[in-house]
């Protein structure tokens, strides 16, 4: 089972991209990080080669995390665009989003290495309480960084996270949000990285996390793949997923990567519209740079100070992008369009009201660009095509976003 | 060898048989104007070497301390400019000038104009503390065109063959991290640093400084008796966030601080 390597993986020192051209990803970081990255990156090397971690991961997934997730072709919504849209139920998953599937390989990965404790940032709130979650199923020592600002924005996360017996850690510094919550985790890791395992959110920082974080979110895209040929005994069309940091759309894309004739398509958050500049869409409006260790689109001022994002999803509110997504935009073989809050809330109604699906706001961001995509497909081939769409998690803990968006609190 | 180069000062600390002192503080922190005092203070009152800081949104490196001033002098719109103001205001009293800097400004800036740039107003070379000299930068290039130096981090946790490849980077001193852990004042000095100076003085005949922890002359003369340099930050910006309320109070402690710590390096040999 052991996946083989693409040209569109990294190189072993963690660039993605033709070495004759731009590459991105990389690894800045200070010196006293080298070693534990060097001791992570062949402990992730190892353990992708040895049949029975894969064996171990796999069982986890399988009888905790209630993976592999279902396809399931959304028919009142497939009628509505005139083609089949297929949505990969991440939301299904234990802890309600992909990400338990990162955080069960990192913390398998973790008591493989020998080491006691993790730490994690944190947005939303949901790689939080995924980590917390992996600690408590490992009985491992955890301590979770949140900027202050989004324990306001998602205080139930924070309850979610204690309750699993987590450290959370406010942060304070800079503008209080998730690249904050990722510096002080750096920090907390400089100084306890013989014990302690950081586990990176997001498929993206320094080598080995975006290539390390993408295999163990993978198993998405693998398993559509798979579930659409058994289903419809072709490919999809189009597959589709949101992108924030970007570890459900590089699990989705990883799969269909050599398949020529799939259009890949990542949807960034848009905010109140790029052209208001409150937004985080990374690759539509930012430039190359580097941040938080890997050479990258990064939202930035004409100094190179990050420029604050802003997204109605936490999910999605982060001013970087995992490199091989970098690279993917830069190749042309993934498209990334913006897809702004209102437009996401938006397709978070009609899902919810079309197929008793309330996705993530994250989430929406895929559907509500898929919808989008299918329209066309539906038009250039018929009924039958094909649009897939990763339903990266569910929506239950964007609720007081809802109400208030939508005022939902009293009945018209 | 340059002038400007910091090795001029570690000779200098050297024949007179004692530990070179280097002191940082941000640019704009204070204010800009405020911050060339501060540091024209340290340089009258015994530091040899300056180190520059340029305020950066997402220091990883830096403990509270720093982060505090950095994200002060940010925001009041410090800018690259007003840093090579701060490094030309110091290097004209003639004490070796460096920036330490995080790396994605100076690559926004364009690396080859921020050489060029700090070349100009007579900047010794960067401290880069969030990158190694196997990064993919252009930052080689630039500094040897203009003879800047190349300061690199050594830690406690790097192995002999990245010491080796390191050194070799580096032009003007090698920086070496006392602790396992961000920027900060520490009551007790590190046990790590010594085997860490020893190691890394055995693949250089360059200088090694020590920095990461001190505060005082006592603990200067503590890493003074095994370093070729004390690097204190901390301390300075704690000095100065201390006495916020009164700009001339600040440099009379901080001025008291400096011959503290100079009095330290003196004393450890």
């Amino acid at each position: 089972m052991t996946a083989q390597p693409t040209p569109w993986d990294a190189d072993a020192n963690g660039w993605f991209g033709d070495s004759s051209g731009q590459q991105w990803g990389g690894r800045y970081m200070p010196e006293a990080l080298v070693a534990a990255l060097d001791e992570l990156t062949v402990a992730w090397q190892d353990a992708m080669a040895d049949e029975t971690f894969l064996a171990d991961f796999d069982a986890i997934l399988r009888d905790y995390a209630n993976v592999p997730s279902p396809l399931y072709e959304a028919g009142r919504l497939s009628e509505l665009v005139g083609c089949r849209v297929l949505l990969k139920r991440e939301d299904l998953n234990h802890t309600g989003a992909h990400k338990v599937r990162n955080v069960l390989g990192q913390a398998l990965l973790t008591r493989r290495m020998g080491k006691t404790r993790v730490i994690a940032e944190t947005g939303a709130g949901q790689h939080g309480v995924a980590t917390a979650t992996a600690a408590a199923y490992f009985g491992l020592d955890c301590t979770v960084y949140m900027g202050s600002v989004d324990m306001k924005r998602q205080a139930l996360n924070v309850v979610r996270m204690r309750l699993l017996g987590a450290r959370v850690v406010p942060v304070d510094t800079g503008s209080g949000t998730l690249k904050d919550a990722i510096n002080e985790a750096f920090r907390d890791w400089v100084a306890s990285v013989d014990h302690t395992a950081y586990l990176f959110g997001t498929a993206a920082g320094p080598h080995p996390f975006p290539s390390m974080v993408r295999d163990f979110a993978r198993g998405i895209g693998d398993e559509a793949r798979a579930q659409c040929l058994d289903t419809y005994g072709v490919l999809p069309d189009a597959v589709a997923a949101c992108v924030g940091g970007g570890s459900n759309a590089i699990g989705l894309f990883q799969a269909f990567l050599g398949d020529e004739g799939v259009e890949i398509h990542g949807f960034e958050p848009g905010g109140d519209g790029v052209e208001t500049g409150r937004h985080a869409a990374t690759i539509h409006a930012g430039a190359d740079g580097v941040l938080h260790g890997a050479r990258t689109f990064v939202l930035q001022d004409d100094e190179g100070q990050t420029i604050e994002s802003h997204s109605i999803s936490a999910g999605l509110d982060y001013p970087g992008v995992g490199p091989q997504h970098a690279h993917l935009a830069a190749s042309g073989r993934a498209t990334y369009t913006p897809v702004t809050d209102a437009e996401a809330m938006e397709a978070l109604a009609l899902l919810s009201r079309t197929e008793g699906i309330i996705p993530a706001i994250e989430s929406a961001h895929a559907v509500a660009g898929a919808l989008e995509v299918a329209k066309r497909l539906a038009a250039e081939k018929g009924p039958d095509a094909i649009m897939l769409v990763n339903l990266s998690g569910r929506g239950d803990k964007d609720m007081e976003t809802a109400l208030e968006w939508f005022g939902l609190g009293t009945e018209k | 060898m340059t002038s400007r180069g910091v090795s001029v000062a570690f000779e200098k600390a050297r024949a007179d048989g004692r530990a070179a002192l280097v002191g940082y503080l941000p640019a704009g922190f204070p204010t800009v104007a405020g911050g060339i005092a501060a540091l024209r203070a340290m340089v009258d009152a015994g530091c040899d070497v300056i180190e520059v800081g340029l305020p950066y949104s997402d220091p990883v490196m830096d403990g509270p301390t720093i982060q505090r001033a950095a994200q002060q002098a940010l925001e009041a719109g410090v800018r690259i400019r007003d840093v090579l103001a701060t490094v030309e205001a110091v290097a004209a009293t003639g004490t070796p000038t460096l920036v330490m800097t995080y790396w994605n400004p100076v690559e926004r800036y364009g690396v080859d104009r921020f050489a060029t740039d700090l070349a100009d107003v007579g900047g010794a070379g960067l401290i880069t503390p969030d990158i190694t000299p196997d990064a993919r930068t252009d930052w080689t290039v630039a500094a040897d065109a203009h003879d800047l130096d190349k300061v690199y981090l050594v830690a406690p946790s790097s192995t002999d063959e990245r010491i080796a490849m390191t050194v070799k980077a580096c032009r003007g001193f090698v920086y070496a991290t006392a602790v396992m852990g961000v920027t900060g004042a520490r009551t007790t000095t590190s046990d790590l640093a010594g085997p860490l100076v020893a190691r890394t003085k055995a693949v250089t005949d360059l200088p090694v400084a020590v920095g990461l922890g001190v505060s005082n002359g006592d603990q200067a003369a503590e890493v003074a008796a095994f370093a070729d340099g004390v690097i204190v930050g901390s301390a300075f910006v704690r000095t100065l966030l201390d006495h916020a309320d009164d700009a001339s109070a600040g440099l009379t402690a901080l001025t008291t601080l400096t011959a503290d710590l100079a009095d330290g390096v003196r004393r450890g040999r």
